[in-house]
């Protein structure tokens, strides 16, 4: 459903996504992790329409998507979160998750917006009353919110950017199940942006590492986890601490170790 | 919801029935004004209240307010003809001024800055070409009598006609006020980004509120210079109408729709009453004093008079 070929994103001399390319298919939770600065963001910002690519192209439904403005790519299927909440104060929740609902979806009709509104709060699990006000959520409730926005325009292919940080761990665990039940049950296509592996790896069906801008590995979450060049960068090649902390990421992550 | 456009009615049905009853010329003159001026303040305030602060208003109530003269002066056409043309061309204006300002993210002061030129340009142009607009020193559309002319020696049918566009700039107002494009200006003026995230055209979205502020702006321009048959760079352009205009919609309260109403209430009454109190002596103190207001407002009641009146009373009753 999304095929990207050759992504390059120069500032200045500065290379930031160095000739990545990728696939995701329908119906998969592709995971993006990659250590700070590795060129995630920016990637998912070319995806989202945020930044123009230097080079390379974004095919979405067959449609080259590259360049174009982000309002459209919204319209044409695709959803995002940002990685800090940016909620609409001025708005209630429930006219938050409307607006995007209105908006999102080539601007129909109001009681479609708010039938999709709801249904995207009820997904979430906020709550759908009128009234309730954006400062009555806490940390885990604006990133709800945060969801709730996205699947309310009604996309097919969900840009996840869900820093975990700030969550304890049940509300990361949430999280994770939150996103595999929007795939489940509304099909949707996700790429969950991450720069901790943790939780992630429990959920997604393939995982590409990003390093300095390049494409390092990719491959099922078992496969990537034990990836030298993957230790390598999240852990460093220290000798002794390798092999504990390796066994440490297989654990956080969910994996067994070979036996 | 019932009670409230019940009160409405009812007050509107007031104000339509007041010159039949209540006809002394002076405080009749003073309520066309101050109709007039609030429809103008609430045509800013449309885009005013989500933070696009503009100051070139001057310059698109100017616009409506010359061309409608000068087309009448110069080449016969009625005011009919000569308003909508006026409102095309203002919007023309701020369509040309406004989409380079939304396309490269001009916001806060610097959107300020670029709509204070604006202001200046149209003061400038009037005042270049004074062989047709009479420069300084104003102009006076040539005498005609009726409808055609849409000119009128009684209060009344001003006052009617001043009600009526009152009317028209609240009903917009309200209408914005309940629109998913209310939802979108609030979503823009905090969070750009974001806005485009949940699918709105940021750019398109700013483009509509400016253009029916401007056209609005620009009418009420043209319905002042009828009813004045007297217009000059002073009195309906430039960059001291555009601060009266940002003044009194602040004071009334830009949030509320009778907020900018509230707002040429008082603006206008101070200056009649430095006018009758002092006379020629207090020619421009009514810019200090707005000046001052202003300053104490934005630091203690930002949300205007009404605005604060309103948000009290429900305070009371929750």
């Amino acid at each position: 459903m999304l095929v990207v070929n050759g992504l390059v994103k120069r500032f200045g001399g500065f290379t930031a996504v160095n000739n990545v390319s990728f696939k995701v298919d329908q119906g998969e939770i592709l995971g993006l992790i990659g250590p700070n600065g590795s060129g995630k963001s920016t990637i998912f910002n070319m995806l989202s329409g945020t930044l123009v690519p230097t080079a390379g192209s974004i095919e979405f439904d067959g449609r080259q998507i590259a360049g174009t403005a982000p309002h459209a790519i919204i319209n044409s299927g695709i959803g995002r979160t940002f990685q800090i909440p940016r909620p609409f104060r001025r708005l209630t929740i429930f006219e938050n998750v409307e607006l995007a609902g209105f908006y999102g979806q080539g601007r129909h009709s109001r009681a479609k917006a708010d039938a999709s509104a709801e249904k995207a709060l009820a997904m979430v699990g906020l709550p759908t009353n009128r009234h309730a006000t954006v400062d009555t959520l806490g940390a885990a409730g604006l990133k709800k919110l945060e969801l709730a926005k996205a699947l309310a325009t009604g996309p097919k292919l969900l840009l996840a950017d869900e820093s975990l940080g700030g969550l304890d761990e049940h509300e990361m665990d949430q999280a994770a199940d939150m996103l595999r039940k929007i795939r489940d049950e509304l099909g949707i296509t996700i790429i969950w942006v991450e720069h901790i592996m943790g939780v992630l790896m429990r959920v997604v069906d393939r995982v590409m590492v990003l390093d300095h801008g390049e494409k390092i590995s990719e491959g099922l979450p078992s496969a990537v986890a034990s990836d030298p060049r993957v230790i390598e960068v999240y852990l460093g090649t220290d000798a002794d601490s390798t092999q504990a902390a390796a066994a440490e990421a297989r654990r956080r992550a969910g994996i067994q170790p070979h036996a | 919801m019932n009670s409230r456009y019940a009160a409405w009615a009812v007050g509107l049905a007031v104000l339509i029935a007041l010159p039949f009853v209540y006809r002394d010329p002076y405080h009749l003159h003073i309520l066309v004004l101050i109709l007039i001026w609030s429809f103008a303040y609430t045509s800013w305030s449309i885009m005013g209240r989500f933070g696009l602060v503009s100051l070139g208003h001057g310059g698109f109530m100017g616009v409506g307010a010359y061309v409608t003269a000068l087309l009448w002066n110069h080449l016969h056409i009625t005011p009919w003809i000569g308003i909508p043309v006026g409102m095309l061309l203002a919007g023309v204006l701020a369509l040309i001024v406004a989409y380079p300002c939304f396309r490269f993210r001009i916001t806060g002061h610097y959107f300020v800055l670029v709509t204070l030129a604006l202001s200046g340009i149209v003061l400038q142009v009037i005042t270049a070409t004074r062989e047709y607009t009479g420069g300084s020193l104003g102009l006076t559309p040539n005498r005609d009598r009726g409808i055609w002319a849409l000119q009128f020696d009684d209060k009344t049918t001003w006052y009617l006609i001043a009600l009526f566009v009152w009317v028209v700039g609240l009903v917009v107002w309200n209408w914005v006020d309940r629109s998913m494009a209310r939802y979108a200006m609030e979503a823009i003026s905090e969070d750009e980004d974001a806005a485009a995230a949940a699918g709105v055209n940021v750019t398109a979205e700013k483009l509509k509120i400016t253009l029916v502020s401007a056209l609005m702006t620009a009418l009420a321009g043209a319905i002042y210079c009828q009813y004045q048959m007297f217009i000059s760079p002073d009195t309906v352009s430039g960059i001291a109408v555009s601060l009266q205009m940002v003044f009194a919609a602040i004071v009334g309260g830009l949030y509320v729709s009778l907020g900018p109403t509230v707002g040429a209430i008082i603006t206008i009454l101070l200056a009649e009453i430095l006018r009758i109190g002092f006379g020629t002596k207090a020619v421009g103190w009514d810019n200090l004093v707005y000046g001052l207001l202003l300053v104490l407002f934005i630091i203690f009641l930002p949300k205007g008079i009404l605005g604060s009146i309103l948000e009290r009373l429900k305070l009371k009753k929750a």
